[in-house]
């Protein structure tokens, strides 16, 4: 596959759901199984992302400079910090420590 | 900022201004991820929602070619959610024959937001359009900046660019887990996407330890009954 193809693919695939939601009838929408899923499964991939990015490096579980840049966005976070600036922090902090060690 | 109060032209301006600065991180990362930028702008032009965007990249980054395969079903998975925006929507938008491509295309966290927090149909359908326009305007003029910016570094290690992109996905997520269900579905998804990985090919860990941690999340839903 190439990475035009899997970039149409992709977004008609992402589309889909959007013009489902105009074209179904409004009783999917009471459905609350239904709706809960499609939030929990937002977490779900998200945060398993987030995991995968963090702790992992070619099948292999390793523990480098992001794993204390996730800690300082997550702190960030919590302090409600905007999005741009825990990026940016982030990124700087994984460089930071690899010009260092 | 109030999303319900002021009017709403202004309203849609700020919180397309706050989404666009996203657009740059996107932009930066998706071209370092491998992308070219034309492939880039492409993705925010046609799939237009900001966190199958980052699913789709982060994917590829890991995975290279062999990977696309689950990022296109990574992205469209977590895109699931705008399908349900779109039947909350339908009743106050109501776009017919061609607008309904036009209002799906819209269809997204921030539109949404401001629609619903607004009263009344008038007030409601412009809230719908005047974000998702204006939110489409500054994303993808981000994600030009942002493509143009991240071409410039050949390893996306030098900048942390890696661990930006998983603090990205993080700040994502962040609002939908302050409560016990949701942290404990994003802690048993890292946890199991890891561990996936050391066996699945890139892209599927995630796949599977999300699909696992959905369940867990129900299990523990109707516990709590």
């Amino acid at each position: 596959m190439t990475p035009w193809i899997a970039v149409l693919v992709g977004s008609l695939a992402v589309f889909s759901w959007k013009f489902l939601g105009y074209v179904l009838p409004a009783r999917f929408l009471e459905s609350k199984k239904l709706s809960t899923f499609a939030g929990f499964l937002t977490i779900g991939l998200l945060s398993g992302l987030v995991g995968v990015q963090t702790f992992v490096s070619s099948q292999k579980i390793e523990f480098d400079a992001r794993v204390p840049a996730l800690l300082i966005a997550v702190i960030l976070l919590r302090f409600k910090v905007p999005f741009i600036v825990i990026v940016i922090v982030a990124g700087a902090t994984a460089a930071l420590l690899r010009l260092a060690f | 900022m109030s999303l319900g109060k002021g009017p709403v032209g202004s309203v849609a301006l700020s919180v397309g201004f706050a989404v666009g600065i996203y657009g740059v991180s996107f932009g930066a990362l998706s071209v370092t991820a491998g992308f070219d930028i034309w492939q880039t702008i492409a993705l925010s032009v046609l799939m237009f929602s900001g966190g199958s965007q980052f699913a789709f990249v982060a994917v590829f980054a890991s995975g290279g070619l062999a990977a696309l395969p689950a990022a296109i079903t990574s992205a469209w998975l977590v895109g699931i959610r705008n399908g349900f925006y779109a039947l909350s929507l339908a009743p106050t938008v109501g776009p017919r024959g061609f607008m309904k491509i036009l209002a799906s295309q819209l269809t997204i966290d921030e539109s949404t937001a401001v629609s619903t927090s607004r009263t009344g149909p008038k007030e409601q359908r412009a809230g719908f359009w005047l974000t998702g326009i204006s939110v489409f305007v500054f994303w993808n003029s981000a994600t030009v900046i942002g493509a143009l910016l991240g071409g410039v570094v050949s390893d996306p290690k030098v900048f942390g660019l890696d661990a930006a992109a998983a603090a990205a996905l993080f700040a994502l997520v962040w609002p939908r887990i302050q409560n016990s269900i949701g942290a404990l579905i994003a802690a048993c998804s890292i946890v199991l996407g890891c561990l996936f990985a050391l066996v699945l090919p890139s892209g599927f860990p995630v796949l599977a330890g999300a699909l696992i941690a959905v369940l867990i999340g129900f299990w523990f839903e109707g516990r709590k009954k």
